[in-house]
């Protein structure tokens, strides 16, 4: 299992900070894919990280059991 | 991992204070502050009366470590403090200060751009601006 952490505008429209999936075989792609049929999320500029570094969002890395996937809204610092 | 993130405002009394741990330090001959506070911007006839700010700070500690490193690097600094607040700030109340020292002026003017910019591109922070009628927007930087 890896966990998926949300954040922002985006933990608002999951509902939930963070979640478990079940990654044999998945890639980031795929991850992505699944979390967008669920919630919707196209009407958000999303960033992923992958282990807290940024990836590409169509990236082909395959996921692994403990990894640490997270989705962003925009960042608002400053 | 120097402490960066603060629950609540950034008080004039915490920057008084951080001036004044400066003091001791006789290499420095100039310091800069950057001070970021929180409008109450109007947007649709609804007031802003505060943001809520959020962070991935497992993501964050690791790029403002690399920031700092490239910052030292660059600029001929004495000293570098980065400091933003998480939790919900009022308009009015300063939420971000970046405060850098080095001997002269020149350096610190540049390495205080550098400092505010690179935090508002490449930190993980999420504002969530709270309107007075209770509403919210999420903040984007532009």
């Amino acid at each position: 299992m890896a966990v998926i952490k949300y954040f922002g505008a985006i933990a608002e429209v999951t509902n939930c900070n963070e979640e478990q999936i079940e990654v044999s075989d998945l890639k980031v792609s795929d991850c992505l894919e699944l979390l967008n049929e669920k919630y919707n999320l196209n009407t958000i500029d999303v960033s992923v990280a992958l282990n807290q570094n940024l990836v590409d969002r169509e990236s082909t890395i395959k996921l692994s059991d403990n990894d640490e996937i997270a989705l962003l809204p925009p960042f608002a610092g400053g | 991992m120097k402490k960066v993130f603060i629950n609540g405002p950034i008080t004039p009394a915490f920057i008084a204070n951080s001036i004044e741990k400066h003091q001791s330090k006789h290499s420095i001959g100039a310091h800069n502050i950057f001070l970021g506070q929180v409008r109450a911007d109007v947007i649709k006839d609804k007031t802003v009366a505060g943001i809520d700010f959020t962070c991935y700070e497992d993501m964050a500690h690791p790029i403002l470590d690399d920031i700092r490193e490239k910052a030292f690097k660059t600029f001929n600094l004495t000293c570098m403090h980065i400091y933003h607040s998480l939790g919900e700030i009022k308009a009015g109340e300063v939420c971000f200060f970046v405060f850098v020292s080095a001997k002269h002026s020149k350096e610190v003017y540049a390495a205080t751009e550098y400092l505010v910019n690179i935090v508002k591109k490449k930190v993980p922070i999420f504002g969530k601006e709270i309107f007075e009628d209770e509403s919210h927007q999420w903040k984007v930087n532009k």
